[in-house]
């Protein structure tokens, strides 16, 4: 477990730094692994209902490979300028976290713009969460992805103002290693995304 | 379906029927005779202070523990009504769309608004004392776990009286609770009140996980928890990966009702049985929830009683791991006869039947726990006693459901239906009394009164089973489950009039036990020194009620699973009296919990309606709630001062001679 094996006081990791810190972070991975269940369900669900199209429009013919290219890119290298901001969290270096931050924010609300337009596109196409069941599930899936980076955004820019007011204590540290991990995990559950629904509806 | 539309239902205050009516003017009688009394004695600020706002375990196990009582009072009242609406042939108490409608509200009340919560509220009250922590690993978390639970019951009960009950069973089966068949707002309360319960019950496994993993007391390796502490970590497990389900099939199914999704729809590609099977992948491990603490439970009281170790301690264990994990994978029993060709069905008979393996197991552990034991039979070893033959005869009948071919006999039968009931009030119910008879002389300083808990206990036992064997045989006879009336010469009626007598002996049984408990409070003899059963176990070397902070010092003497029993035969406390106090680091009440878990109420009631705009609005509330909480997350805690604690322990010394 991260948190036990690391020594009390170690300088380099302060969000780990106080007993609440360390609770809080290993709570905050226990919550992740009931969001890999949730996420979970609803990938199976839709891997279920994925050719279930009722004449409705497929997902080849709906999706755009540069468009969920470029999102997928926009995605993983916001992951990357986030390790980078933790990175710099621990150097002490609030410049450094703030740089590193907002370009992720930036990334990430890059995404959610290019997600809307792609659900808006398709709505005018025709393709509403109402035309099937392949298209429920994917609305929901993905669109519970999107929910999850949009509060991201919201919660780490909060998270953000408290740092600029407060510095880089233990439990600013703290929080912006849980916002750290909680943007990794939405990654991660992209990439799945990406095999399970883009790539594979492509075939 | 608009953001700004409005539409009223087509009955808003329901008031059709003279039950209802009479509902009515009960639930306005006591609410204005609440305020009244509550302002008349200047009660808020005490309210809020010490209740609302609390953060302090133990009295939010308090405060789960009566609203599970209250919901049993609920529960309990349909359960009366539907009883006797079948006492006879061709009643007419109760018409088929009012029996729906209760036979819905009864199961599901029963199992997410009564056994849930009651377990949760033992937890609460006793996990943390038993690892020696001083309060759990997110004590606001746990507020709003709380309130989050309740505003959920809320929301479901409300709906009998304004707009209408869900009436599509507790299993809420699709099509006929989609949108085409059952048109109107009594589905949309079951999702609703389920899904913020929920969320607030997936908060509480979290929680516990965390506090039992990483706050027990020094030298308590896992080997030495108490079997209770043992049983919350395991379903803390389950809830984690079973609780997301439901969230996600709940909210699905909300999708196809509010937005015209199609998940569960029989047009536009959408797969009806799924939800059967989301239903029951969350569905079996949840009643695994309800019965495993149970086990902890009586595994604690049987040992404390016949003053023994329990037996089998690492049996006691693996078999509860093996027992988790096969919740997961037997889930298909529920629908064998729907259509999943022999393999499928094949497979999940197995699965079902190896459960019986552990669960066997257990039972002999308690049994040898006994055996040459000096046993003693006050009110909770009553209960746990009654708990074994009662729980055996629903394990039992329940492995004869899981051979697929009979079960198309029994199922949808009253023999399915007396199965879960030996299993849940055999099991989870009888469980829940044996805990709260058990802990209630720790969180308070006197215990029920044992003379009318014996009454209530032979009446409630008795009468339990005049209304469930019968169930058996008119089952194998042919009686269908969820049947509003039955004509006279289908040859049921002796056995169901039997069933009604039983469940009226049930009835003054549990009006026996909230007597005792109201007779207690009252006249019980008061006892501060917090040791009443000769206990094995932590939170029994602490007063009763234990200080707020739970321990002034660390408990420093576990080498064993009965580590105060140890002490006690060595003539030791289980504390180092020469260690100085310490100030103690505690969290500070919250008001936050219930300010979010108010807009929750708003958002779920928005929706129920689909008066989207207020939904959003309660929603936004939400958010809002947690953002003012992020930020005064810097000034949360304080520090209990030495000369506090010192007054404390004065305080107590006083009383403890008082006495003698
Ligand atoms: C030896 C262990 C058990 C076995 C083999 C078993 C087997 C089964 C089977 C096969 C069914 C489905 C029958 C049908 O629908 O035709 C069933 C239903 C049920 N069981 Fe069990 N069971 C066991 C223990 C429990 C326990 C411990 C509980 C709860 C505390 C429980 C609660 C239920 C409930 C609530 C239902 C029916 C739900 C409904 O359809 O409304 N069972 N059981
Ligand atoms: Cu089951």
């Amino acid at each position: 477990m991260a948190s036990s094996s690391v020594p009390k006081g170690t300088p380099n990791f302060p969000e780990y730094q106080t007993e609440e810190g360390r609770l809080k972070i290993f709570g905050f991975w226990v919550f992740l692994a009931a969001e890999v269940v949730l996420f979970s369900t609803l990938f199976a669900t839709y891997l279920v209902l994925a050719d279930r199209t009722a004449g409705g429009p497929t997902g080849k013919e709906l999706f755009e490979v540069k468009d969920f290219m470029i999102e997928t890119m926009l995605l993983l290298t916001s992951s990357f300028t986030c390790g980078l901001a933790v990175l710099e969290m621990r150097k002490g270096n609030k410049k450094g976290v703030f740089i590193w931050m907002i370009a992720t924010l930036a990334m990430g609300l890059g995404f959610l713009g290019m997600e809307i337009s792609e659900f808006v596109a398709y709505v005018h196409e025709g393709a509403t969460l109402q035309t099937s069941a392949f298209l429920s599930g994917f609305f929901v899936l993905v669109g519970t992805h999107g929910a999850h980076v949009t509060l991201g955004v919201v919660w780490i820019s909060l998270v953000l103002t408290q740092v600029a007011k407060r510095g880089l204590t233990p439990m600013t540290c703290r929080k912006l290693f849980i916002g750290g991990l909680y943007w990794h995990f939405l990654d991660v559950v992209w990439i799945f995304i990406f095999t399970a629904v883009y790539l594979t509806g492509l075939i | 379906m608009g953001l700004f539309n409005f539409k009223m239902p087509e009955h808003f205050i329901i008031m059709n029927n003279p039950l209802i009516i009479g509902a009515w003017i009960s639930i306005i009688l006591v609410s204005v005779g609440i305020v009244f009394f509550v302002t008349k004695y200047k009660k808020w600020g005490y309210l809020w202070r010490e209740w609302f706002t609390t953060v302090d375990h133990k009295k939010i196990g308090v405060m789960y523990i009566l609203a599970a009582l209250l919901m049993l009072f609920r529960g309990g009242f349909d359960a009366i009504l539907m009883r006797t609406q079948l006492a006879l042939p061709d009643l007419k108490v109760l018409d088929a769309q009012h029996y729906n409608e209760i036979f819905t509200t009864h199961g599901t009340v029963m199992i997410l608004f009564m056994a849930m919560p009651f377990i949760i509220g033992l937890m609460n009250v006793a996990v943390p004392l038993q690892i020696g922590a001083r309060d759990v690993a997110f004590p606001v978390l746990n507020a709003a776990s709380f309130w989050l639970f309740f505003v959920g019951a809320m929301i479901f009960n409300i709906s009998f009286v304004v707009g209408g009950s869900p009436d599509a069973g507790w299993t809420n089966y699709v099509p006929l609770a989609g949108s085409d068949l059952t048109p109107g707002v009594g589905i949309n309360y079951y999702l609703w009140g389920l899904q913020i319960a929920g969320i607030g019950t997936l908060a509480t496994g979290v929680n516990f996980f965390v506090t039992i993993l990483k706050m027990r007391a020094p030298g308590m390796t896992l080997l030495r928890m108490p079997m209770f502490t043992w049983s919350t970590l395991i379903t803390s497990i389950i809830i984690i990966f079973a609780f997301p389900v439901l969230t996600v099939t709940l909210a699905m199914l909300t999708f196809d009702r509010l937005f015209g999704a199609h998940f569960f729809t029989i047009d536009a590609g959408g797969m009806p049985m799924m939800w059967a099977n989301l239903f029951w992948i969350w569905g079996h491990p949840e009643v695994y929830i309800v019965i495993l603490p149970a086990f902890g439970i009586f595994s604690d009281v049987i040992s404390t009683f016949a003053r023994k170790r329990l037996f089998g301690y690492n049996a006691m264990v693996i078999s509860m791991v093996a027992i988790s994990g096969l919740s997961f994978i037997v889930w298909v029993h529920h629908f064998f006869t729907m259509g999943n060709g022999p393999w499928i069905n094949s497979v999940f008979s197995i699965t079902t039947m190896a459960i019986a393996i552990p669960t066997g197991v257990k039972v002999f552990n308690w049994l040898f726990t006994m055996y040459k034991g000096r046993i003693e039979t006050p009110a909770p070893m009553l209960w746990s006693l009654a708990f074994i033959p009662n729980f055996l005869i629903g394990g039992v009948t329940g492995v004869m459901l899981a051979s697929a071919p009979a079960d198309y006999q029994y199922h949808n039968s009253y023999f399915l239906v007396s199965h879960f009931h030996y299993v849940l009030i055999g099991g989870t119910v009888f469980g829940c009394l044996a805990g709260m008879y058990y802990w209630w002389p720790k969180i308070f300083d006197f215990k029920i009164n044992e003379r009318i808990s014996k009454w209530a206990f032979w009446l409630f036992v008795v009468g339990f089973n005049l209304c469930f064997v019968p169930m058996y045989l008119v089952g194998l006879q042919g009686m269908p489950r969820r049947v509003y009336t039955y004509g006279e010469h289908m040859g049921w009626t002796t056995w169901n009039f039997v069933e009604t007598i039983g469940a009226y002996l049930m009835g003054v049984g549990f009006m026996l036990i909230v007597w005792a408990i109201i007779y207690s409070i009252l006249h019980e003899k008061r006892d501060r020194s917090g040791d009443p059963w000769n206990g094995r176990t932590l939170e029994w070397a602490i007063s009763s009620p234990p200080p707020h902070y739970n321990f002034s010092r660390m408990p420093s003497r576990v080498t064993s699973a009965d580590p105060f029993w140890d002490a006690k035969k060595r003539g030791e406390t289980m504390f180092d009296e020469n260690e100085p106090l310490k100030p103690i680091h505690m969290p500070n009440n919250d008001g936050m919990p219930i300010v979010l878990s108010g807009f929750m109420f708003i958002a779920g009631f928005g929706f129920v309606f689909e008066w989207l705009l207020i939904g959003f609005i309660g929603l936004l509330g939400v958010i809002g709630s947690m953002i003012w909480r992020s930020f005064k997350d810097y000034d949360a805690d304080h520090y209990v001062q030495v000369d506090e604690i010192e007054r404390d322990q004065a305080e107590l010394k006083a009383a403890l001679e008082g006495r003698s």
